[in-house]
């Protein structure tokens, strides 16, 4: 017997949940950035089990092309993170308010 | 007619003034200086030498209409960057480019040291290619392109130096007075479009005859539409060749620089209503109160300017005031029928009017007035421009054997001999203006080059002074104006230093060689066209008639003879007479001048036309502008928008801004809260 | 029977692993558990017949991205980070709007509707090898985002460099 489609469907929206919330609640910016990559595996998740089930590889190029992506966002964003760390001395995220209007 | 395909060296005639223009105006500063004339004299000749490749494939007989590149597609609506060379093209193919490229080879050494060097060649090259793309366009859009582009060119040039208000004032003049030109030829082009569906000139012209008689509602009036679109066609024509109404922008126009003056007004773009009228001869064919109509404005215009030029004293004024009567001319050929005529004349009068603004040119470059009252004797200090400016006056005139003599007496010929009913009435005002133009242009030269020297600018300048006070009517405030180029150019390196006591000089040979090329022009351009009543075979009308027709004329080949010996008669009266009152009684101008004091001021105000329309035209709009515009909607409905809006802003943006908290967790939660919602809408909605 | 056992293992194992990786107080935990999480993840992607995906889920995501965060963690020496609460104060929220977010696209589920299936059956894929088959999509139809891909990476690579240096004094 074959797993469900649902069942992939259901753990990808798990895992990205899990990394909505983690990135809401967490102070530290590190941890906020590695949720973005839990959200980001969880539709990758989502893309290839239906690239699966559908029997069609675009969902596979979809998740190929969110793999490079999400390797440059976390590049750039750890070097916002080293450069915000040598202004300010935390990479706590609600003691950064330059941007109140 | 073969049909060709479109080759390389077509193609490359306009472009080539594109690139210079390119490359002048974006490295014009930086780098190529006081060398932009190298790059806009070798593409001007460079498309000079194109055009005479595709005149052979003309004379071969081969027609070219082809499409280069679809420019707007809109439902039926379609037109492109597209060529048509056929005779008519190639003739001002051959005008533009021949013209431009002299003119721009005499500008270097005109504009030698001008601070703006570059950037009058580049605004030259931009006129030559828009000039181009007028006469090659095979649509009316092309055609209005090109319409516009020179207009806009005309304008930089007009008011290249802008620092001078009168020069600024006369490219507004000029640009504002085309409008009211324009305006009417935009609507007749829409008419064009809504009347056959397209705008391709082969289309339009095959389906021509279907419109004849048709009527149409315009403003509330049935007018018959072919009489409308030609009219409106026309309109255009009567602003950009400066024909009464809309012919006081040209004199003013002379506040730019010469080499400006010779090829945009007075070689090519002034013609530009001409080429545009015989283009469109299908058109105007089928009414007659058009072709009426072009033909008494002509003619009208012919005589009004020819009659100002006689009192004038600015030299380029003078010259000017010719050019207006010349296109008259023209427009009254072809009002007549005989567009072949007309553009005939469009082109003899291209070389000899080129050569008499350049030559004029010459002299103010040497004696820095404009005033002719403050020139003389020059014959002795610049013996190659008075030579070329004799010819090109003998040309203008009519002398037998030179251009002009061929091309105008075959217009006074046409409109003898044509059908038209207004003929007999346009032939008398053409036999006037045969008489007055050698007139005019012999006092000018009599007064420039004979007598004694008087002064040049040094003489103007206290004249000016010693008059400033008192009632001066031998001055108005334009005929003081003196080329700026006479202030600019005084440390010049042409090797000549005219200040200092001593007389003026001859200008430098890449001014004069020019002259002398225009001059060959001048004589042996007309020799295409001699008609067969001297033995001639009349090829150019010949050449033309595939596009132009020919005119049917009844006459007997003594009639022709009469009427040639009578203008011609006319024209050595006019020659003589000027000779007489200007070189011999020469008190008598001003004993004249005293006992018709009256109509010698109306002619010297040229007819108040100007003033007519400022108190008309101009005040009317300034007191309706003041007091609505300025004084309503400027102040409070503008103002109000442009201050309210932005406090409103204000207001809301102080309540809003509190949003923005700058804490990144804030804006997270907005978003999630956004997704939930979106999400919770989709299952609800479903 | 033993496919569905397996999932159910790294299903759990990806939840808990998930969850781990959020609530670590301590970043260099948090990293390693994510690390294992990946790993599940790749194992997970082999069931479904994406032995490319897993490999490069494992090496780009534990050998790449991964060590980039474990470097940064280190660079930044956070000691005080595990003296002071590691939720901000809208961890509640937050946790609300997860929740939300999972319920509401949970109940959603059931309401879809799978694609017609594509040409790429396990048995082609079988046939022409994984790798191959995506190769082919990937340098033919997928050409241009797959160039938009690299550039995407060439301009991270210049921006993380320009961003991450230390401004000189000047």
């Amino acid at each position: 017997m074959a797993v469900p489609l649902s069942w992939y469907m259901l753990l990808s929206l798990a895992v990205f949940s899990i990394g909505v919330f983690g990135f809401l609640s967490r102070r530290n910016i590190i941890i906020m950035l590695m949720s973005i990559e839990l959200m980001l595996n969880g539709v990758n998740i989502n893309l290839i089990a239906l690239s699966h089930y559908i029997q069609d590889l675009r969902g596979q190029i979809l998740a190929f092309f969110v793999i490079a992506v999400a390797a440059a966002e976390a590049a750039i964003g750890l070097a916002i993170v080293i450069a915000m760390f040598r202004n300010r001395a935390t990479a706590h995220v609600d003691e950064i308010k330059e941007m109140q209007g | 007619m073969a049909n060709m395909e479109l080759q390389w060296y077509h193609v490359l005639i306009p472009f080539l003034p594109l690139t210079g223009f390119i490359i002048n105006i974006l490295l014009g500063r930086e780098v190529t200086r006081y060398k932009a004339h190298w790059f806009a004299v070798s593409s001007v000749f460079g498309s000079w030498l194109c055009a005479l490749a595709t005149l052979q494939d003309v004379l071969a007989g081969k027609i070219i209409d082809a499409d280069l590149y679809t420019w707007i597609i809109s439902g039926t609506f379609k037109v492109g960057v597209g060529f048509l060379i056929d005779p008519l093209t190639a003739v001002m193919l051959i005008v533009v480019t021949t013209c431009a490229t002299l003119i721009h080879i005499y500008a270097i050494g005109y504009m030698h040291g001008d601070t703006g060097y570059y950037r009058f060649f580049a605004y030259l090259n931009l006129f030559t290619f828009c000039m181009l793309m007028l006469v090659m366009g095979n649509n009316f859009l092309q055609l209005y392109f090109g319409w516009e582009g020179v207009g806009l060119c005309s304008y930089f040039l007009i008011g290249y130096y802008f620092n001078k208000k009168s020069a600024a004032d006369a490219g507004k003049k000029a640009f504002i007075v085309n409008r009211f030109g324009d305006f009417g030829f935009g609507i007749g082009v829409f008419m064009v479009f809504l009347t056959f569906g397209t705008l391709h000139y082969a289309d339009v012209f095959a389906n021509v005859n279907s419109i004849a008689g048709k009527t149409v509602d315009f403003l509330g009036f049935n007018v018959d539409l072919p009489t409308l679109i030609a009219l409106l066609l026309f309109c255009g024509a009567v602003g950009k060749s400066a024909q009464i109404p809309l012919h006081v922008w040209l004199p003013d126009a002379m506040e730019g620089p010469t080499p400006v003056s010779a090829l945009i007004h007075a070689a090519t773009m002034v013609t530009a209503g001409v080429f545009l009228v015989a283009r469109c001869n299908p058109i105007f064919n089928l009414s007659e109160i058009a072709m009426n109509t072009v033909a008494i404005i002509g003619a009208l215009t012919m005589f009004f300017a020819a009659t100002i030029a006689i009192t004038q004293n600015d030299i380029k004024r003078i010259i000017a005031f010719s050019t207006c009567s010349h296109l008259g001319y023209m427009f009254l050929a072809c009002g007549v029928g005989a567009y072949a005529a007309g553009i005939f004349h469009l082109y003899t009068h291209a070389f000899f009017k080129a050569l008499l603004f350049l030559a004029a040119g010459s002299v103010i470059h040497a004696v820095h007035t404009n005033n002719i009252q403050f020139m003389g004797g020059l014959k002795k200090y610049m013996p190659i421009t008075y030579a070329v400016f004799v010819i090109a006056g003998l040309s203008a005139g009519g002398f037998p054997g030179l251009s002009g003599f061929f091309s105008k007496d075959e217009i006074i010929w046409s409109a003898y001999a044509s059908h038209s009913s207004v003929g007999k009435f346009v032939w008398i005002l053409a036999l006037a203006g045969a008489f007055f133009t050698p007139f005019y242009t012999f006092r000018l030269i009599f007064r420039t080059f004979f007598g004694e020297y008087r002064g040049g600018l040094a003489a103007e300048e206290a004249a000016t002074h010693a008059h400033s006070s008192s009632h001066s009517s031998s001055h108005d405030s334009h005929s003081s104006g003196h080329d700026p180029h006479g202030h600019g150019s005084s440390s010049h390196g042409s090797g000549h230093d005219s200040h200092g006591g001593h007389g003026p000089h001859e200008s430098p040979y890449i001014m004069t060689v020019p002259l002398m090329f225009l001059a060959i022009g001048a004589v042996a351009a007309g020799w295409v066209g001699i008609p067969p009543l001297l033995g001639g075979g009349n090829h150019f009308a010949h050449f033309l008639q595939p596009v132009v027709g020919h005119p049917e004329f009844h006459a007997t080949h003594a009639e022709e003879w009469g009427v040639m010996i009578l203008s011609t008669t006319i024209a050595l009266i006019g020659l003589g007479l000027s000779a007489f009152m200007y070189l011999r009684k020469t008190d008598l101008p001003e004993r004249i001048s005293k006992q018709f004091s009256l109509l010698y001021k109306i002619l010297y105000n040229k007819y108040y036309v100007d003033e007519f329309y400022n108190l008309t035209i101009v005040q009317p709009t300034l007191k309706l502008a003041n007091k609505i515009l300025v004084g309503f909607t400027d102040a409070k409905i503008i103002e109000g928008i442009v201050n309210g809006v932005p406090n409103l802003i204000g207001i809301f943006s102080q309540k809003l801004r509190r949003l923005q908290t700058g804490i990144a967790h804030h804006y997270a939660i907005f978003m999630a809260a956004g997704a939930v919602f979106i999400v919770a809408l989709i299952i609800l909605l479903s | 029977m033993v496919s569905i056992g397996f999932f159910i293992y790294f299903a759990f194992a990806i939840v808990v692993l998930s969850l781990l990786v959020v609530t670590r107080k301590n970043p260099v935990h948090s990293v390693l558990w994510m690390l294992l999480l990946f790993f599940h993840i790749a194992g997970l992607y082999l069931f479904l017949n994406a032995e490319f995906m897993a490999a490069i889920q494992v090496i780009v995501y534990a050998g790449g991205i991964l060590v980039l965060f474990l470097f940064v963690v280190l660079l930044m020496n956070l000691r005080e980070e595990l003296s002071i609460g590691k939720y901000t104060t809208f961890g509640p929220t937050g946790f609300t709007f997860a929740l939300g977010l999972f319920v509401a696209v949970s109940m959603s589920l059931s309401s879809f509707i799978a694609a017609p299936p594509g040409k790429y059956s396990i048995d082609l894929i079988k046939q022409e090898t994984h790798i191959k088959a995506l190769g082919k999509l990937l340098y033919t139809e997928f050409i241009y985002p797959f160039e938009v891909a690299s550039l995407i990476l060439l301009v991270a690579m210049i921006g993380a460099i320009v961003l991450a240096k230390r401004r000189l004094k000047s």
